[in-house]
């Protein structure tokens, strides 16, 4: 479970955030929308402390992420995090990109590795690209590279900021399509997307983030079909 | 009767002066690689304020002309009274020399490795250190190396300079058979055909590199 309290967090004089208060459980997937600027890419990287909080607090399974005795290197193997920009590691093949953190975060051994990243890489359709650099693929497959690569750290809880915005639109359909799948699994998923349609799809939850405030938090049918905030009814009217 | 004609022991006394230039080439370019990593992460990992005081005495080293640094070398260690031989002075200043310039190749070029990239490493886990080791150091190297190998060709012949020291390298060689052959030009063509032959594997070397890190073009 993920507990966020209160968490304010400020970039010199600028309130990112403004006391999130949010809770995920098990198995749940939250999607985030929002305007850019509203803070909720921001509070991905809170979550898993690479990025420092000002007040509040947040829990992961009952562990404090930004207490000073927390382990950050070890919280993080449960909680991967996929990025806007893709970020492969381009000195490596696709193989060796999912491999790296398994063999020398978690120690497993080559073969041990290789199968876990072979077994992610087959999962995110990526089985024919093992040996390719990752210059040599698309965006979209580099995006769900990137996945695998979190997923072979076997994390608990996986989280996606905007993984489609930097993507061309004939590419963004296979990147969620994995997401999806990965919904369906089970897995629990904080989701920061523009992609409306897929958030309806997926969700257990809907927040809607304005301007640093989680300004509304429902069902998708609660939040599409009848937003009661005035920000979430103009935020919807002009992505439509 | 002075012989005014090339012989084989000429030859061979050129090829000593060679050794000596590819000794204290060695020897700066290892030290002052090893010298410039530690102060080129020293210098990203400190910050551009903390560290100040080590960019500042960087900058002293690569602005002052090499000659100058080489005779000021010498008299503070006679001062000092450190007893080194003029081996040791030319290699310890080259070093210095060396490590100033290659501070600032590093830093380069681990600035050049993105950000984003790096938090993904850490995102996954990894450490400062095997994100260093594993991701920053070999993407680092890419982009540093073909600045680092015309650092060790601009060394190698920099280290002419120890001439001023006493140490008979192979420019120094050179003058001192000009001045018994009186054949200057002559010479000097097989001493820079020399030089010529001792940097041109380097700069292959180099370029062989290159080309195996770069396997997406």
């Amino acid at each position: 479970m993920i507990e966020i309290k209160d968490v304010r967090k400020s970039f010199s004089t600028l309130e990112v955030l403004k006391g999130i208060n949010l809770t995920v459980n098990k198995g749940e997937v939250v999607t985030i929308i929002g305007g850019s600027g509203s803070g909720k890419s921001t509070l991905l990287t809170c979550i898993n402390g690479l990025e420092p909080i000002n007040a509040g607090q947040i829990t992961i399974d009952g562990t404090v992420v930004h207490a000073k005795d927390t382990d950050l290197n070890k919280l993080r193997r449960k909680v991967g995090i996929v990025f806007q920009q893709w970020n492969a590691f381009p000195h490596l093949t696709v193989l060796e990109n999912v491999m790296l953190a398994p063999r020398k975060v978690l120690g497993l051994s080559k073969e041990k590795a290789e199968e876990i990243a072979v077994k992610q890489l087959t999962h995110v359709g990526l089985r024919e690209k093992l040996t390719v650099y990752p210059s040599r693929m698309s965006g979209g497959q580099q995006q769900r590279m990137a996945i695998a690569r979190a997923l072979a750290m076997s994390p608990e809880y996986m989280l996606f900021d905007e993984v489609t915005s930097a993507l061309d639109p004939m590419l963004v359909g296979e990147v969620l399509d994995t997401l999806k799948m990965l919904a369906e699994e089970g897995m629990t998923m904080i989701c920061v997307t523009h992609e409306m349609a897929f958030a309806r799809d997926v969700s257990d939850r809907v927040a809607f983030f304005h301007q640093g405030v989680m300004a509304e938090i429902g069902t998708p049918d609660q939040l599409f079909g009848a937003p009661q905030h005035p920000d979430t009814q103009a935020f919807l009217a002009s992505v439509r | 009767m002075f012989d005014t004609t090339l012989s084989w022991n000429d030859l061979a006394f050129l090829a000593q002066g060679a050794a000596m230039t590819l000794a204290v080439t060695a020897v700066s370019v290892t030290a002052g690689t090893v010298l410039g990593i530690i102060f080129g992460v020293l210098r990203v990992q400190l910050g551009a304020v903390w560290a100040a005081p080590l960019t500042f005495v960087l900058d002293v080293f690569r602005s002052v002309p090499l000659l100058i640094q080489l005779v000021l070398g010498n008299a503070i260690q006679a001062i000092a009274k450190l007893g080194w031989a003029p081996f040791t002075t030319s290699c310890v200043v080259l070093s210095l020399y060396t490590a100033a310039y290659c501070s600032e190749i590093i830093r380069g070029g681990i600035e050049a490795v993105p950000a984003t990239t790096r938090r993904a490493a850490r995102s996954l886990g990894m450490t400062w250190w095997q994100d260093m080791r594993y991701i920053v150091a070999p993407l680092a190297t890419r982009v540093s190396l073909p600045a680092w190998i015309g650092l060790t060709l601009g060394v190698m012949k920099d280290s002419a300079l120890v001439l001023w020291l006493g140490l008979i390298e192979l420019l120094r060689a050179s003058q001192i058979l000009v001045t018994r052959l009186q054949e200057p030009l002559f010479i000097l063509l097989i001493c820079g055909v020399i030089y010529f032959v001792i940097s041109f594997p380097i700069a292959r070397f180099g370029g062989y590199l290159e080309k195996r890190w770069s396997p997406n073009d």
